[in-house]
């Protein structure tokens, strides 16, 4: 059978097209996920990525709130209300985390909200909170001003997660020690060009050349975020013949540029500093991993190493068939707050567990000292095991990791506090 | 800017010879992704919104059957002839029915398999990225030429994508079945008219196409990671090489790409926080000084 047409596109039409097709790319579908109904329950709403790229971030977020929930509602539930999630993609746009956030406490009638985004998302979320006045937990956003700078505090909201400056000050120092010894000073960064790489890797370098005052940077790269190739990064640090490089890239990014810099023997040349490098997601996708990279840990179920972060991480897996990542823990100590807070309330109203939780300290496995605190001052959490080590390609891929100082960590952020004005 | 960084590479053969192994390295793998989508266009005149899924599914296809068999020359042509079927199925199931009608329909039908696409490798093969991981063959001490460093995997690279153009424009030119894919470019009523099945030349040009950015995608295995959807990005780049070189140009998807690389790889030396805007600035240029492309035609 012979067939004829003759589809004429005209130039225009193609480069209409095109530009159409672009505006669609960027709206992709979403479904809800909503967790089954019980009887006189309580709703936690949870905007989080549940598609794209940091998908699997998203979906460790909420597995690990799930893993948490089951053990409370098995408890009894918030002062005897079960929880029942709701859980809704934001697909990592901070308008959509907003909308969401909005509709699942209008609509849904969510009376507390577990912002699991990314930073640029967080920001979003909490305004929302702060126009509702919903009890908020922000999860996963590790960009220090959210609660260190006043302008953005509110009394409803607080966060389980990481400072993006606890981690500067302790890798910051951490380097320098390694700088001094081995005399590295040119140094090279290389970040993802957005909020969180940008105010890292800044803070990153401030304690760097703190402890190492003769540490210069003579080059640095910013990547798009999602970038596929690194080809030109890699080389541009080549020519620049650092002794050193910080990165603060992280999931698939950073092991594209891994696979990518591996071929150029890049890591044999210089002394790497990955702050993101030791979460499961980056060192079991990472076929080809060199040894010794130095890295903050995120999660790893060998540091702390103790019984309960081991018992805890290996639950993860035996329940959803993968390792935990450093969203996960950090969206697990929500639920551990949220529970003992309701307790020391004996309420599951949301004012009456935002009183509770400020300076509220629980048992945690993911404590530097077994135990994690919600400081009551800017309603952010500390005391989680914070250290850097170097990496081995198999488990437990860091063998061994050198803590962090919180005495040294509240002193030098009080300090940097101050430099910002936020005191 | 950092125009010392720039001036200093120029000067160096090191640099030189690095940056440029780094501009052909993008620039080839831009190539055979935007070569099949100006192949496409040039025969179908459909502009194919879903290329990009190709380039994509090469890469599975690739990391699956590396997994399977550790054989890498096996994992490249599952990626390049599985990618070649999808598209020979593709084209005769979905596109073939949307020939002729409105072009809105032609991009609503190919963006609806953006998203089916994306979703089947979530399913297959799950959300969270993965990584080939470099066969040992190419782990090796790059190679140190005038001082510059180049991996030999990206010599392969670069050589494999080179042999496709060589192959494509001589078989294109010189071969009766190049002969007739031209003609039934430039006039399929007169094709049809002398006996010879168009939806055969149809189905195989978007198959070829298919496997040219599967072939990519499987080359970029190794080196890349692999997520659903990664095929959006490198889309977005094939459509600067082909507006560039001119839709329908295979010569003209070649030189677009090639420049396309050197811009990104001197770029980032010169102009670090503006490498991006280059590209596009340079897509400007072009389009504004030779509206079709730098080695396209006027289309009717």
């Amino acid at each position: 059978m012979t067939r004829t047409r003759k589809p004429g596109v005209s130039r225009r039409a193609t480069l209409a097209m095109m530009g159409a097709g672009a505006v669609s790319f960027a709206t992709p579908l979403g479904i809800p996920w909503v967790a089954r109904a019980q009887a006189k329950t309580i709703k936690i709403g949870m905007p989080t990525i549940l598609s794209g790229r940091v998908a699997q971030l998203g979906t460790s977020s909420r597995n690990a709130v799930m893993l948490e929930i089951e053990k409370v509602n098995g408890a009894g539930g918030l002062a005897g209300r079960q929880i029942e999630m709701v859980i809704r993609d934001s697909k990592g746009q901070p308008q959509e985390a907003a909308r969401v956030a909005r509709e699942l406490v209008n609509t849904d009638g969510c009376e507390i909200l577990i912002d699991a985004e990314a930073s640029s998302g967080a920001f979003a979320v909490h305004e929302v909170a702060r126009d509702l006045g919903v009890l908020c937990l922000h999860t996963n956003s590790e960009t220090s001003a959210l609660t260190a700078d006043p302008k953005q505090h509110i009394p409803n909201a607080f966060r389980t997660a990481r400072q993006g400056v606890h981690d500067s000050i302790v890798g910051g120092s951490y380097a320098a020690a390694i700088a001094k010894a081995k005399g590295l000073k040119k140094w090279a960064t290389c970040s993802p060009d957005y909020a969180y790489g940008r105010d890292t890797t800044g803070e990153y370098v401030t304690y760097l050349k703190r402890f190492a005052p003769d540490t210069e940077i003579i080059s640095e790269s910013w990547p798009k975020l999602f970038q596929p190739d690194y080809t030109e990064v890699v080389t541009k640090i080549l020519q620049a013949k650092p002794q050193a490089l910080y990165t603060c890239l992280w999931g698939g990014d950073l092991t594209s540029y891994i696979d990518q810099a591996n071929i150029y023997a890049l890591f044999s040349q210089m002394e790497v500093f990955a702050v993101n490098m030791a979460d499961y997601t980056a060192l079991t996708v990472v076929k080809n991993l060199p040894k010794g990279i130095h890295s903050g840990n995120r999660y790893i179920k060998t540091y702390p190493a103790t019984p309960e972060n081991a018992a805890w991480g290996d639950a993860y897996k035996a329940k959803f068939n993968e390792y935990p990542t450093n969203w996960s823990w950090e969206n697990a100590t929500a639920i551990m707050l949220l529970a003992e807070a309701s307790k020391k309330a004996n309420s599951a109203d949301g004012k009456k567990i935002a009183e509770a939780l400020r300076g509220l300290k629980i048992k945690s496995p993911f404590g530097a000292d077994g135990t994690v605190t919600m400081r009551a001052e800017d309603q952010t959490l500390v005391g989680y095991a914070i250290g850097w080590g170097t990496t081995i390609p198999q488990e437990p891929y860091v063998p061994q990791v050198q803590a962090g100082d919180w005495k040294t960590i509240f002193e030098l952020e009080a300090e940097w506090k101050k430099s910002k004005g936020y005191t | 800017m950092d125009l010392d960084a720039l001036t200093g590479c120029l000067a160096s053969s090191a640099c030189l010879v690095t940056q440029t192994t780094s501009g052909f390295i993008i620039g080839m793998l831009l190539f055979l992704v935007a070569v099949g989508l100006t192949l496409i266009f040039g025969v179908l005149k459909v502009v194919n919104f879903s290329h990009g899924a190709f380039y994509m599914f090469g890469a599975y296809f690739a990391m699956t059957a590396y997994q399977l068999s550790g054989s890498f020359a096996l994992a490249m042509l599952c990626g390049a002839a599985g990618t070649a079927l999808l598209g020979l199925i593709f084209e005769r199931v979905f596109m073939s029915r949307v020939y002729g009608a409105d072009v809105l329909m032609q991009l609503l039908v190919c963006y609806a398999f953006v998203l089916i696409f994306d979703d089947v490798v979530r399913m297959i093969w799950g959300p969270e990225f993965k990584s080939m991981g470099m066969p040992a063959a190419f782990q090796v001490v790059p190679l140190f030429i005038a001082g510059g460093v180049v991996p030999p995997y990206y010599l392969l690279l670069i050589g494999v994508a080179l042999a496709a153009a060589m192959i494509l424009g001589l078989g294109l030119a010189r071969t009766r079945i190049g002969k007739v894919i031209r003609a039934a470019a430039h006039n399929p009523g007169m094709v049809s008219a002398l006996g010879i099945n168009t939806g055969l030349i149809y189905g195989g040009v978007f198959a070829l196409g298919g496997m040219l950015a599967g072939l990519a995608g499987a080359l970029a295995a190794p080196v890349r990671s692999l997520t659903p959807g990664m095929g959006f990005s490198v889309l977005i780049e094939s459509f600067i090489v082909t507006v560039i070189g001119g839709m329908g140009s295979i010569l003209g998807a070649l030189i677009g790409a090639i420049l396309i690389g050197m811009i990104r790889s001197f770029g980032s030396l010169g102009f670090p926080l503006f490498t991006e805007g280059l590209m596009y600035l340079f897509m400007v240029i072009v389009l504004v000084s030779r509206p079709t492309g730098l080695f396209g035609k006027e289309v009717a």
